[in-house]
């Protein structure tokens, strides 16, 4: 198992390099001049000429990567040309509050989609089993920031018990910030629950039907007492998969919703980054999330190990 | 060949009917999508503006079937991106094996450690965007599933006697790439391609949205949705409009895609990513 943690890690060392290495190319590769694109086409000479000064663009461009890289390591993530602060403080502020509504949604997500899929797993081919069923192919249907529009049409607008947008402190009282975070996460969690609802019926159902199962209903153990201590267990190995996977889509979905209600976080930094072609900020913002989500893939990865030993002593299954 | 099933003729008649609603659209639209009219505001739906109309005075319906186009043309261009670089990937990692193999797929194992929009937002905040460019990112980003799904069918097929005739009778590789192993992957390879096309319209959409897809004036669904953010109190059906056809098309698609996997491909009948 250690010997495993410590390839994923080293794994993971090695996309964020490589990623630097992308997101600092991608930025070279830009048609045009970037000093130009940053102070726009009516700017004169010499504004132009200030700003190449400032960002140091006139060195060659391995000298602007490893000085780049090399901040990087030191913690150092350079100077938001938009706001002319360090980047690193506004990044480390933004991310806590992108944690909180990832970490309640995902927690959300989980339990609620579990809950779901169980459910009709268990009454497969009743009434509740295709109300849910139809219930979730409609919810994937329908794109995050469509149900961020009909949630604040509907609880902000129509029925005004909720703000449609901004963001309160918990200093602000416990209160103001559950207002101001239940429809940003409502909208994460329908847009999300129908996968892993689907994926644990089908696990479910097919976990059902093992020998084990049947064992132990022979044994005489109540109903209940199968599905939670026998079924559910195994049931659930390929759900965390595809919760990691979904840490992904919700990492989107956080930049649609920030953005939707005017939520201060990272995914809302970085479009606002772009939106004033603050290039610092933006590639600080990009390799942030890819550090992010490499973690909680490899956090996935583990845990994923630590319920099916297989893994774990053969070669890791993509 | 069974009966088609009836998903895929509801689905595909759904779909067909918009994209004929996006075909003809310049021919339907009863405005021009462009044309202001200070005087008639965000007006509610009316049998002069079907849909209403939106914060310049523009005609909602016309814009939504001018978008239409846009909208369907970016998810299904998204796709087609994805299959034109992951197929042949696929199946040169899968014929090939080996060095090749490793090569391929230790890229695309890189590529799937973004995040997938981010892989959007990375190439669209480079340069000023355009939808077309929308499309290429969105399709960059579902090259490793194509590439996964190709390389498997292809592991499977090379050991299949026909296309060991093939090498005996001494063809080269590319031959019996297109013409032998190609022809016979196909099945499940437009089985996800039907479904990628839903996540791209979607994908394409969100990108547009955070105004990174399609410029003003010019518009689709999702760029129509957050141009009526800011009046949804005052006029909601400039948005509920656009996002129901979306969802419509979306449910669609999906549909499609359920139909033709049990059509084509029964071994696939489980969860889909």
């Amino acid at each position: 198992m250690l010997l495993y943690t410590l390839k994923r890690l080293a794994y993971v060392a090695v996309i964020l390099a490589v990623m630097s290495v992308l997101i600092f190319w991608a930025t070279q590769v830009m048609p045009g001049d970037v000093a130009q694109m940053i102070v726009g086409q009516f700017a004169t000479d010499e504004q132009v000429r200030a700003v190449r000064a400032k960002l140091r663009l006139d060195d060659p461009v391995y000298v602007q990567y490893l000085r780049w890289a090399g901040g990087l390591l030191r913690g150092d993530l350079g100077l938001s040309l938009m706001m002319d602060r360090p980047i690193a403080p506004l990044i480390a502020e933004a991310i806590q509050r992108s944690a909180v509504l990832a970490g309640i949604s995902i927690v959300l997500i989980a339990a609620l989609g579990i809950w779901l899929g169980v459910h009709s797993a268990v009454r497969k081919g009743k009434p509740i089993d295709h109300a849910i069923s139809v219930g979730s192919y409609f919810f994937i249907s329908v794109p995050e920031f469509f149900w961020a529009i009909v949630v604040i049409l509907l609880f902000a607008g129509y029925l005004g018990w909720l703000p449609a947008t901004g963001y309160a402190a918990l200093s602000e009282g416990w209160w103001q910030w559950l207002k101001h975070i239940v429809l940003p996460v409502a909208t994460l969690v329908l847009g999300l629950v129908a996968h892993v609802s689907r994926l644990t019926r089908s696990s479910m159902i097919e976990t059902m039907q093992s020998q084990y199962v049947t064992a132990a209903r022979a044994k005489g153990l109540p109903e209940s007492v199968v599905i939670r201590r026998h079924a559910l267990r195994n049931a659930l190995v390929p759900t965390i998969t595809v919760l990691a996977i979904d840490v992904g889509l919700l990492m989107g979905g956080i930049v649609v919703v920030e953005t939707v209600f005017s939520y201060p976080g990272l995914g809302r930094l970085l479009i606002f980054a772009i939106e004033q072609k603050d290039i610092p900020m933006v590639q600080a913002g990009i390799l942030t999330v890819t550090a992010v989500y490499a973690i909680a893939n490899l956090a996935a990865d583990l845990l994923y190990a630590f319920f099916n030993p297989r893994i774990r002593y053969g070669r890791a299954a993509a | 060949m069974a009966a088609p099933p009836r998903s895929l003729l509801v689905g595909g008649a759904v779909f067909a009917a918009v994209a004929l609603c996006a075909l003809l659209g310049p021919y339907l639209a009863p405005y021009p999508y462009d044309e202001m009219n200070i005087m008639t505001r965000l007006q509610p739906p009316s049998p002069t503006h079907w849909f209403g109309t939106d914060e310049f005075g523009r005609d909602v319906l016309s814009r939504m079937l001018f978008g239409a186009r846009i909208s369907l043309l970016m998810g299904i261009g998204a796709t087609l991106v994805s299959l034109a670089i992951g197929v042949p990937l696929g199946l040169a990692a899968g014929y090939y094996r080996g060095r090749v193999d490793e090569t391929i797929m230790r890229m695309i194992d890189l590529l799937i450690s973004v995040p997938p929009i981010l892989m959007g937002l990375l190439i669209l905040s480079m340069t000023p965007p355009n939808p077309w460019k929308t499309a290429f990112a969105v399709g960059i980003i579902y090259v490793p599933i194509m590439v996964r799904l190709t390389r498997g069918v292809t592991l499977e097929l090379a050991s299949e006697e026909f296309v060991l005739a093939a090498r005996a009778r001494g063809e080269r590789g590319w031959y019996i790439l297109g013409a032998e192993i190609l022809p016979n992957a196909w099945p499940p390879i437009i089985v996800e391609s039907a479904l990628r096309v839903t996540f791209a319209i979607m994908l394409g959409a969100a990108l547009s949205f955070l105004g990174l897809g399609v410029q003003p004036p010019a518009s689709d669904w999702g760029l129509m949705i957050a141009e009526a953010r800011p009046f949804i109190d005052a006029a909601p059906w400039v948005a509920l409009a656009p996002g129901t056809v979306l969802c419509i098309t979306v449910i669609a698609v999906n549909l499609m895609g359920d139909g033709l996997r049990d059509l084509l491909d029964p071994r696939l009948k489980r969860g889909r990513g």
